[in-house]
């Protein structure tokens, strides 16, 4: 029985790795109506830089950081006036499909800058086991979770408590009738990436620190898409409970259902439990519910 | 009436120019031996395999620089970007095989790649270095007589990572009743080694507890919760790209001892310690070359290539385990072609014909090895009509936190497990292709 606990520990903590990056996807989303396949790039971005900034010019991780959340900030700008703006009120699959544009061209700036090899990224999250009575546990989570606690509410607290977090609602929910408010939807591009990029500066030192900082780290969004999945492309708690869901559930079935069937599984066994849910929720659990009138 | 006049003047100038310019690259072309490389200097997999293409670019400019080309005859490199992407590889390979006076020997640096172009190369002639990677059958010569697995496989050093758990725990009669994991990419690169592995396990009476890992291994935990409930003795790890050092860190912080950890042939460099920082501290792994800079031939690559300013990359991968098969697999295809000119004429590119002759019979004894100032980093090889891997030697190294330190000496494979299984494994691939295996005598 500890065992099991163990291992749903784990579970629950890869799951807040996965809702982490999730997360980025979904402030994107939520405010603008577009599904941003860039977010992985992002991360990846924020880590090389971090990571980088600090191998080779030797600048200290505290400063580098801040540096990086400017760049994010830059970031933003460049991609509000290069592809955003060109696009506006055309259709979400002409988004979608400028993200995927945007993915590209993020890893390839970042690669020609730093190179494609793989660099350390340790702000010095202490990453010893650490034993309660006989259970394990990742003093690397725990801290995790602690940063990704505290980043969840700041962004609550954006997205309710703040006059922009107000114009974000307003323009995600329509953006012609946003604009006819007088909401600069620019504006509102630049600080909704811009949000997204300290998230995802966030997730890179987070991910960065445990894996490596690789361009491989993109993959990460694999294990974000079912927490988004099940979560709804809407709700920032929906994203941590999803992550939650599917870290316990891959890890449970890893261990239990892989000595079965041939070990492995837990890739894709995340999107099953993701579609399971959907069978009953299509909208994920905590996604609006669309109605369009005919 | 001047300016029509010289403009004419000036296109007949630079027509004759380009002329000119081209008949005498095409006889500098026909005089170069062409040299295809196959990299991934991006992608996912990009820090593995940039290392190894800055070293296969430098062997070659040193052999240009210091010795003219090899009896004269320089050798043109020409890089084509796979990102490790199957389909890429093949196009490469297509595109490069016609390049120059013709493509004579490929490295596809990718075990998909060169299952893809394996056909490809029957038909064209051309010959396929494989240093460890690739089908380990092909090591039995008589079937795919142009691919070369030159100097171990992955069965080859499985067998060599088992004699040292077994010198480690005093011999093969105590490792009765011990348990060994392997930890494996869940691929067919991963499942490689199974087949010796079970077959150890039931001679010697081990317990094997076979763990598969998906790709690309970004999250591990609930295996290694699961290898940590095992208390193994022994981990071997066959991972690859970021699935190394996941798997180094997720043991470490599960406190499974890293000294009692050995990697596979390409869960061996320097990218799958790194990234895991201090927790790669202690883990061990096998090898098919010496490790670090300790040797001669960095000598003549500081004075020739890199003070030069000619080096391939930045100069902050030499003497890394990927940069070090970058040098020792261009050592190999080159000293091919020294022996394909001396036994057809000096002085010539080679042709296929004769640079397969070369590799069918390849023979780099260690004194030769000294001589190329690579004593020690580039094992011994010796080809003949039926064994193309040589004797498949591999060693053991120790990650210190800074560097690879070398543990053993050239530990000896067990070719009486694995030459049968290379047979057999060949020939039921002749059987399945309408492949005839060819005489040896």
């Amino acid at each position: 029985m500890m065992f099991f606990f163990e291992v749903l520990i784990g579970g629950l903590m890869s799951g807040i790795m996965y809702a982490l990056v999730a997360l980025g996807f979904v402030l994107i989303f939520k405010a603008s109506g577009v599904f941003n396949f860039a977010q992985a790039a992002m991360v990846l971005f924020a880590a090389m830089f971090i990571a980088g900034m600090h191998g080779d010019w030797g600048v200290p991780y505290w400063m580098a950081i801040p540096i990086t959340i400017l760049l994010m900030l830059g970031l933003a700008w460049i991609i509000e006036r290069v592809v955003l703006r060109q696009l506006v009120n055309q259709e979400p699959i002409i988004m979608f499909m400028a993200t995927i544009g945007i993915f590209f061209a993020i890893i390839g700036f970042a690669e020609i800058i730093w190179g494609s090899r793989s660099r350390t990224l340790d702000i010095g999250i202490p990453d010893q086991p650490l034993f309660i009575g006989d259970m394990l546990f990742q003093q690397y989570d725990i801290v995790t979770a602690i940063a990704v606690a505290v980043l969840v509410v700041l962004l609550l607290i954006f997205s309710q408590r703040t006059r922009m977090g107000r114009v974000l609602r307003a323009v995600a929910d329509d953006h012609q009738a946003a604009q006819s408010v007088g909401i600069k939807l620019n504006t509102v591009w630049v600080v909704v990436w811009f949000v997204a990029g300290i998230v995802a500066v966030v997730a890179g030192i987070v991910w960065g620190g445990a894996l490596g900082v690789q361009p491989v780290m993109v993959d990460v969004a694999f294990k974000a898409l079912p927490v988004l999945l099940l979560g709804g492309l809407t709700s920032i708690p929906g994203a941590i409970i999803a992550g939650l869901i599917i870290g316990s559930g891959e890890a449970l079935a890893e261990v239990y259902l892989g000595p079965i069937i041939g070990g492995g599984i837990d890739n894709w066994f995340a999107y099953i439990i993701a579609m399971a849910f959907m069978v009953w929720r299509p909208e994920g659990l905590f996604g609006e519910k669309i109605i369009e009138r005919i | 009436m001047t300016t029509p006049f010289l403009k004419k003047a000036a296109m007949i100038g630079l027509g004759a120019a380009i002329g000119l310019g081209s008949v005498f690259a095409a006889q500098a072309q026909a005089s170069e031996q062409y040299l295809p490389s196959l990299v991934y200097r991006t992608g996912p997999f990009a820090p593995s395999g940039i290392g190894f293409a800055d070293g296969f670019a430098d062997y070659v400019t040193l052999i240009n620089e210091r010795d003219g080309g090899i009896n004269g005859v320089r050798i043109r490199l020409e890089e084509c970007e796979t990102a490790y992407a199957n389909d890429r590889g093949v196009e490469c390979y297509e595109r490069l095989k016609d390049r120059g006076n013709g493509a004579t020997v490929v490295a596809p640096l990718s075990t998909g790649i060169t299952y893809a172009v394996i056909p490809r190369s029957r038909r064209d002639g051309i010959v396929l270095s494989t240093m460890g990677y690739g089908r380990a059958d092909a090591a039995y010569g008589r079937v795919l007589d142009n691919v070369f697995m030159v100097p171990t496989t992955y069965w080859s050093s499985m067998t060599a990572t088992l004699s040292y758990i077994a010198e480690q725990e005093g011999g093969w009669d105590n490792l009765r009743g011990k348990d060994i994991v392997h930890a494996f990419h869940d691929s067919a690169y991963g499942r490689e080694p199974l087949a010796v592995l079970r077959h150890y396990a039931e001679e010697y009476g081990f317990t094997l507890h076979e763990m598969a890992i998906s790709p690309p291994g970004v999250e591990q935990r609930s295996v290694w919760q699961q290898i940590r409930r095992i208390n193994p003795d022994w981990v071997s790890l066959y991972g690859w790209g970021v699935m190394n050092p996941t798997a180094i860190r997720t043991a470490a912080s599960m406190g499974i001892p890293r000294e009692r950890m050995i990697g596979g042939i390409y869960a061996a460099q320097d990218d799958a310690v790194l990234p895991a920082g201090s927790a790669a501290v202690g883990y061990k792994a096998v090898t098919f070359h010496g490790p670090g800079a300790d040797y001669p031939i960095y000598e003549d690559l500081q004075r020739y290539v890199y003070d030069a300013g000619l080096a391939a990359g930045d100069g902050d991968l030499t003497g890394t385990i990927a940069y070090n098969r970058g040098l020792i697999n261009a050592g190999y295809i080159i000293e091919a072609w020294r022996q394909a000119q001396a036994e057809f004429g000096e002085g010539r590119p080679s042709t296929r014909e004769e640079t397969l002759w070369a590799w069918q019979q390849l023979q780099i004894p260690e004194s030769r090895t000294e001589e190329l100032g690579m004593g020690g980093l580039m094992p011994p090889v010796n080809i003949t009509c039926e064994n193309h891997e040589g004797d498949g030697r591999v060693l053991v190294q120790q990650w210190d936190g800074e560097n690879w330190v070398q543990l053993t000496d050239w530990i000896d494979t067990n070719r009486e497990l694995v030459e049968p299984m290379y047979r057999e494994s060949a020939m039921r691939y002749a059987q399945e292709e309408g492949i005839t295996p060819r005489e040896c005598d």
